[in-house]
């Protein structure tokens, strides 16, 4: 149906248009909404008592601090494990590499972790780390299982922050007599480092906030203080808050708007904290 | 006496450019020679060549021998980090390292693993010296390189260049970004370098190369043309491609 | 001259190659763990019995065609809606709002991809679950419906973020050549632009897609507990059950070692392979797609 007339053409432009700001504003406005009503139904619940106290009575008062600590150390386990190995994974890729079937190889490989479903994670997790490793249901189980899954994340932008720095400066160290580390050590990653921390950052949020993987390799619900080793399974915010929403009746529901709204806090804190990063490097850049 | 001696040497990329076909020819120490030529003829790669930089690029062929004092570095023994402390290398384009003056200046100094501050400062003002830049930086040392316009940032480069005292200075159309004072400048401390150093130059221009060359080498796709003493090659070039070549009937 | 590499040169380049190689350590590792732990299902369920249309594992029921069904209609629900929402909105983003408002929407929506499944699941229950229950006049809210409608908005911003950058990616020129022989803009962006990002568009869907099926916390939460075959069309506001959910659920109560557990192995390695394919698929389109273009350009 071809548009014969310049009005013809005209109508279908603003009716095209219209139709797709709708759209549009159909996809924005429940994303404000969601923001709105998680911090307008959780900020009352959120009190200092509520940040840095033990649960009481089942979870249905009290705090939320050892899911807070919990997801801390899980995040802190995770980077320990994924960001030497991510770092160094994508320095290979980057600096060491040829472009040939083995390094084809290594992305789709890449691809394809990034692509897995987080609860098949957590099967693998609970069939390596926590039995065949025998570590049990801890803190290390839940980090390993979660490393493997930021990996990828971690690969991909830290490979990208190293292609964005200038060829010219490799050449230019190369031909002052410097080797391909030294070239990496000297130049190379601290110029890429802005970069990587903001890839890293973002890897690490999306482990904080993830639940699958830690169902049966290192989180509990109810436990009694706070973990000592990470051989010690672990309370949550995610784990809790799905628990909390899902299988505890008679839980207040101010609690777990309140703590919808600390996890997102956390989550999103850790956002806003890689987007500083990445505009404060960009204009300190001397290239 | 010579410092650097190629022998048949031959080289093609795999893409089939730039490739260099049995050139023999002797580079003699303390003087200025001058690697001229159309575009394409090889001259880039065979300044590579004298600092195994073309290590870095994807070779089809390389065979024939370099000698530099004497010893073959083309040889798969070589040691290419000594190499390129001893043959120093400034491109086309000023690429100065994103770190300050004196860290670009100390920079092949701390590669070798240099650590004293004496020996670091006096190479800055010494390299800065020979390359005319010491006046117009020494009270900024501490600033971004990138902070220096063209003309500075090119002259670092040869004084970074010559930061580690090399023996050779290969410079790959040093002056194709810069204005005449900045070209003046750059082929002053040529002059001045001859005296210690042997210096190899691709210029940019026929005149660039008559006004410079104790040497002059004539490159036409891959192949040496002719060679002779400077200024006899372009007042009395013995080939026709040559003559042709200076008169500017092809470029 | 004789050659003097370091030794820790040697030893740190050799530590960076074999950094370089984990990635395909890791996902043949997963996929040994998956075999061992899920293969002994064939031996101990008869696969007339894992492929029935029974999902009962009490009383030993093993059939995965329900959960199978549950993850498609999901799928596709949540794929039905992200991607004109998605696409649409990429397009509004890049091609019809004024600069300004795409600062700062664009933030938002990628804000939107950060949160947490969990936290969508939690506000479905609470809040999208109870409006589709009013709205159809249903028992119960949780339903693939609202597994599809949450799915949806998990893929969305995946989908708006790498669309939307490969729309902008596309030259000027590109469009203003359009205009100049008489295009109007709408449909400048539907026969020029957005076929110039074809590839970058394609590569958001895919990873939309592929955010979809592994979608685990938020289906459970919020598409009830019901492993029936979803194969009517009232199935979409009916519950349903999905493989991921299914592990998730019932991964906790399983005696370690039994059929029951293997079971629960083998769906897991169903969904490894699935997501095996869709990602061969989608990386060969990409490449596809990039060379056809270089070749029309060139």
């Amino acid at each position: 149906m071809k548009a014969r007339t310049l009005l013809d053409r005209f109508m279908i432009q603003r009716l095209g248009i219209s139709l797709i700001s709708l759209v549009a504003f159909l996809t924005i406005v429940p994303i404000i909404a969601v923001f709105a009503y998680i911090i307008g139904k959780g900020a009352p619940a959120i009190s200092w008592q509520f940040l840095t106290a033990m649960p009481e009575s089942g979870m249905r008062a009290g705090g939320i601090l050892p899911a807070i600590v919990g997801t801390f150390y899980l995040t802190i386990g995770t980077a320990i494990f994924s960001v030497p190995l991510g770092i160094a994974a994508a320095i290979y890729l980057a600096e060491y590499a040829s472009e040939n079937r083995l390094t084809r190889l290594i992305r789709i490989a890449i691809i394809n972790l990034a692509g897995i479903p987080s609860v098949v994670y957590g099967l693998f997790g609970l069939g390596l780390f926590v039995l065949f490793l025998k570590f049990g249901t801890s803190i290390l189980a839940a980090s390993l299982t979660l490393s493997i899954m930021t990996l990828p994340v971690i690969i991909s932008a830290s490979e990208e922050a190293l292609r964005a720095v200038p060829q010219a400066f490799r050449t230019v160290s190369i031909s002052l007599g410097g080797t391909r580390w030294q070239t990496i050590r000297k130049i190379i990653l601290p110029q890429a480092l802005p970069g990587i921390i903001t890839g890293v950052i973002l890897g690490l949020e999306r482990a904080a906030g993830e639940t699958a993987p830690i169902l049966f390799t290192g989180a509990a619900f109810f436990l009694p203080h706070l973990p000592n080793s990470p051989l010690d399974a672990t309370m949550a915010l995610p784990y809790h808050l799905f628990v909390i929403s899902t299988q505890v009746p008679g839980m207040p529901i101010q609690i777990q708007y309140g703590t919808a709204l600390v996890l997102i806090i956390f989550v999103l804190g850790m956002n806003l904290i890689a987007t500083i990063i990445r505009s404060r490097a960009r204009a300190k850049r001397q290239w | 006496m010579d410092k650097i001696v190629i022998e048949h040497l031959n080289l093609r990329y795999p893409n089939g450019t730039e490739s260099l076909k049995d050139i023999n020819l002797k580079i003699p120490a303390n003087a200025i020679s001058v690697l001229f030529g159309p575009a394409g003829g090889g001259k880039s790669s065979l300044l590579r060549c004298l600092n195994r930089l073309n290590d870095l690029t994807e070779v089809e062929t390389l065979t024939g021998r370099i000698f530099l004092n004497g010893e073959n570095i083309l040889d798969p023994q070589t040691d290419v980090i000594d190499l390129r402390r001893r043959v120093g290398m400034v491109f086309a384009r000023p690429v100065v390292l994103p770190i300050s003056i004196r860290q670009n200046m100390t920079y092949s100094l701390e590669l070798a693993n240099e650590k004293r501050k004496s020996r670091l400062d006096e190479a800055v003002e010494r390299g800065l010296k020979l390359a005319a830049l010491w006046d117009e930086v020494k009270d900024r040392l501490d600033d971004p390189a990138i902070a220096l316009s063209g003309g500075q940032q090119q002259r670092l480069c040869l004084a970074r260049a010559l930061a580690n005292q090399p023996e050779v200075i290969l410079l790959d159309e040093p002056t194709s970004g810069l204005d005449p004072i900045s070209t003046g400048k750059v082929e002053t401390a040529l002059q001045e370098l001859k005296k210690d150093y042997t210096v190899v130059l691709v210029p940019h221009s026929v005149q660039q190369a008559a006004r410079t060359a104790d040497h002059a080498f004539f490159f036409l796709q891959g192949e040496l043309v002719e060679a002779a003493a400077g200024t006899e090659l372009f007042t009395h070039p013995q080939k026709k491609q040559t003559e042709d070549y200076i008169q500017g009937r092809f470029g | 001259m004789k050659k003097s590499l370091s030794w820790s040169e040697t030893i740190i380049s050799a530590v960076i190659k074999t950094c370089g190689y984990s990635a395909i350590v890791f996902v043949l590792l997963i996929f040994i763990f998956l075999l061992r732990e899920g293969v002994p299902t064939l031996a101990e369920v008869s696969l007339g019995n894992l492929f029935s249309t029974r999902w009962y594992p009490i009383e030993s029921h093993f059939g995965i065609l329900p959960l199978i069904t549950g993850s498609i209609i999901v799928t596709l629900g949540a794929m039905l809606i992200a991607i004109p929402f998605g696409i649409g909105t990429a397009v509004f983003l890049s091609e019809i709002a004024p600069r300004w408002l795409r600062e700062i929407l664009k933030p938002l929506v990628e804000l939107l991809g950060g949160l947490p499944s969990v936290v969508l699941g939690f506000l479905g229950i609470l809040i999208l679950s109870p409006f589709l229950r009013n709205i159809f006049n249903l028992p119960t809210g949780l339903t693939a419906l609202a597994g599809a409608l949450l799915l949806g908005g998990i893929a969305v911003p995946t989908i708006v973020s790498i669309a939307e950058d490969a729309l902008d990616a596309v030259p000027q020129s590109y469009r203003d050549a359009a205009l100049a022989i008489g295009a109007t803009k709408w449909q400048t962006i539907w026969r020029v632009t957005l076929p110039a990002a074809r590839s970058g568009v394609l590569t958001a869907l895919m990873l939309g897609i592929g955010r979809t099926i592994g979608e685990t916390i938020a289906v459970m939460m919020v598409t009830g507990n019901a492993p029936v075959m979803a194969v009517k069309l009232s199935s979409i506001i009916s519950p349903v059950r999905t493989m991921t959910a299914t592990i998730a659920a019932e991964m906790g109560e399983v005696a370690n070692g039994s059929p029951y557990y293997h079971v629960l192995f083998f769906i897991g390695l169903v969904l490894f392979l699935i997501s095996l394919i869709v990602n061969i698929i989608a990386s060969s389109m990409v490449f596809q797609s990039k060379s056809r273009a270089e070749r029309i350009l060139s």
